[in-house]
């Protein structure tokens, strides 16, 4: 059968195809395998422009077609191809070398749904300035459609802001970072939440309560919940649909 | 639904403001379907304002119409979505395959031309008619390699799809002069047989060279130059015989500037214009004879 | 302290943070100052706008190379300190062809 020639390691092609003179001939099946092959591993290009300039374009293009041997696409729609590629960078063996690899792979997925998710609006202020106080532990806000968290036990958001010009610096400080993504606008935003709001933010992100996102940064000396939150609101977190507020306060 | 008889230009998301600050004279934007179905975002916005003041070409190349298995259900809901958002004056697919036991591969493959092949494309694009609720155009494929078992000819083969479903066909001169000099065919002899009344757009594009094992010429069908002289020649042969078509500008990889595209386009529409001309001076000497 | 005085802590803090600064109502908002965490410049509208196409290419696939690479990129400075992960390894994989 066609396809499976089309992904295989070994240069042999099906049989009932030849030239027009009956002759076969493998450097003409190798079009088409070439234009599957570079074609998915030119998507995980595009789709991971960082992770390629970390380890080079040999190594990045050698790791992607690797990826492409165990995950192929099932849907016609490229734009989601490749989301399994973290966890695979994270289990590459020869890419331990670069231990955050993976966690800038997460990062740029992330970004890359984030600029393709569903159009909403922004939670305002005065949306929440209208929740009643005595309820406003119990109200949910929506996070909105581009809103992404990704934490790293590595500074991620200082490795991609130090590949934004040239010459790349090199990072001072090896700190875990997390990130946030918004799409306030039509651009994607990317902020470096303070440490002491991190938990506070991934709860809110995972539709908890205000009380008890703010019961997850409770550890935290630092942590401010009315600051936090309006920095939230103001990069663009929350959808603007209306919070949701429980009735009845025995949640 | 037709396209203006005029260039048109595939749209890069990286060309979208000049085009809006500069409103180059063309007759239509193509865009491939599958890059416009995230759920929003820029490329929504960009196709928006596009859409606005241009006519626009919806380019399918992932339906698999080709293919073995049926028609993927979600594909056509996707396009049906697509075309219903942005009334495009176009909607095309290719004759090819691209997906098996649901697996996709990214490129347009090849099938052969039998009786029962004739069925399945025929049945699967009276499908896609129906699902999407607009006529379609299909398009010539370019081919690297022939099937021993085809029996009909490409073009009886298209021509066959077209009476039985109603749907009209896209000619790509490139992929003609692609195919036939894989081939050793005679690809003004093509264009001489084909049923242009049935034809709602033409494409362009550039081709790569290379040597097969043989070490004949093998061209690909690259999307990355400009229409080369031989592509050019063969469609003013297909001007002087079918008059002015809407004809599409493909650049698809290695995409320069907005300008050398657009230079391209008028390269077509200057073409287009001097077919105008012959065209209306043929009805002239008609009616006065 | 109560669940009451604490929803009413939090509304408190809010009503703080709301009040300290001239807050503009959401990130779509002309002129915002951001003053929270560390904004990213750069490149951030991602280019994963264009995955299909319907050209072919003359570009070669990687696959049945046999190919033998180190992470040779921009992660020789960003180099982790210390011996949180073991030293570059060359890579060695001769895929069949």
């Amino acid at each position: 059968m066609f396809s499976t020639y089309l992904l295989a390691r070994e240069a042999v092609m099906p049989e009932g195809l030849s030239t027009r003179c009956g002759r076969l001939d493998a450097r003409r099946f190798a079009v088409y395998r070439n234009n599957v092959g570079v074609g998915l591993t030119r998507a995980l290009e595009r789709r991971y422009p960082l992770v390629m300039r970390l380890v080079g374009e040999d190594f990045f293009r050698g790791m992607a077609r690797a990826y492409v041997d165990v995950e192929r696409p099932t849907s016609p729609v490229l734009l989601t191809y490749g989301s399994g590629f973290p966890a695979f960078v994270a289990g590459f063996e020869p890419a331990r070398s670069v231990p955050y690899l993976s966690d800038i792979a997460r990062l740029e997925d992330a970004m890359a749904s984030a600029f393709h998710s569903r159009d909403a609006g922004l939670l305002t202020m005065d949306a929440l300035a209208a929740v009643p106080p005595e309820r406003l532990g119990t109200a949910r806000l929506t996070p909105h459609p581009a809103a992404r968290l990704v934490s790293s036990a590595f500074p991620i958001g200082t490795i991609f802001a130090n590949h934004q010009a040239e010459p790349v610096r090199p990072v001072e400080h090896w700190v875990a970072e997390a990130v946030l993504i918004t799409r306030p606008d039509i651009r994607c935003e990317l902020t470096v939440l303070p440490a002491w709001d991190v938990a506070f933010a991934a709860a809110l992100l995972n539709g908890a309560p205000l009380g008890e996102a703010a019961m997850a940064a409770a550890d935290e000396p630092t942590f401010d919940f009315g600051r936090a939150l309006t920095a939230l609101i103001r990069l663009g977190a929350f959808s603007d649909d209306a919070p949701i507020i429980k009735e009845n306060d025995d949640a | 639904m037709a396209l203006p008889v005029a260039a048109g230009l595939g749209l890069k998301p990286d060309h979208v403001d000049t085009i809006l600050k500069t409103r180059p004279a063309l007759g239509f934007f193509e865009v491939h379907a599958e890059n416009y179905m995230g759920e929003g975002g820029l490329p929504h916005r960009q196709l928006a304002a596009i859409a606005e003041p241009y006519p626009l070409s919806l380019h399918g190349v992932g339906l698999s119409i080709g293919g073995e298995g049926d028609l993927d259900r979600d594909h056509l809901k996707r396009l049906r979505h697509l075309i219903e958002r942005y009334r495009p004056a176009s909607f095309s697919e290719h004759l090819a395959w691209s997906t098996h036991d649901s697996e996709f591969f990214n490129d347009l493959l090849p099938l052969p031309y039998t009786p029962e092949t004739l069925d399945r494309v025929a049945r699967h694009v009276a499908e896609t008619q129906e699902a999407v609720g607009t006529r379609m155009l299909l398009e010539n494929p370019s081919t690297y390699l022939i099937f021993a078992e085809s029996t009909i000819e490409e073009i009886d083969f298209l021509a066959a799809i077209s009476d039985r479903t109603g749907c009209g066909l896209l000619l790509d001169v490139n992929n003609v002069m692609v195919s036939a000099v894989n081939h050793r065919l005679d690809p003004f002899a093509y264009i001489d047989r084909f049923p242009m009344e049935k034809v709602g757009e033409i494409h362009l594009a550039g081709y790569d060279e290379t040597e097969d094992e043989a070490g004949e010429r093998l061209l690909i069908d690259a999307h990355a130059s400009p229409v080369l002289p031989d592509v050019f020649a063969l469609y003013s042969h297909m001007l002087d015989r079918a008059g002015p078509l809407p004809t599409l500008v493909e650049w698809d990889n290695d995409v320069p500037e907005f300008p050398a595209l657009y230079a391209e386009a008028k390269k077509v529409e200057a073409a287009l214009a001097r077919a105008r001309l012959a065209s209306s001076e043929a009805a002239i000497s008609r009616s006065a004879a | 302290m109560d669940r009451r005085s604490f929803h009413l802590a939090l509304a408190g803090s809010l009503a703080a943070a709301l009040a300290t600064s001239a807050v503009p109502a959401s990130a779509a908002e002309e002129g915002t100052v951001k003053c929270y965490g560390v904004a990213l410049a750069g490149q951030n509208d991602c280019a994963a706008g264009e995955g299909t196409t319907c050209a072919g290419t003359s570009s070669v696939d990687y696959q049945g190379n046999a190919w033998k690479a180190v992470p040779a990129g921009t992660c020789e400075t960003m180099e982790v300190p210390g011996d949180r992960m073991g030293s570059l390894e060359p890579l060695e994989r001769d895929l069949p062809s």
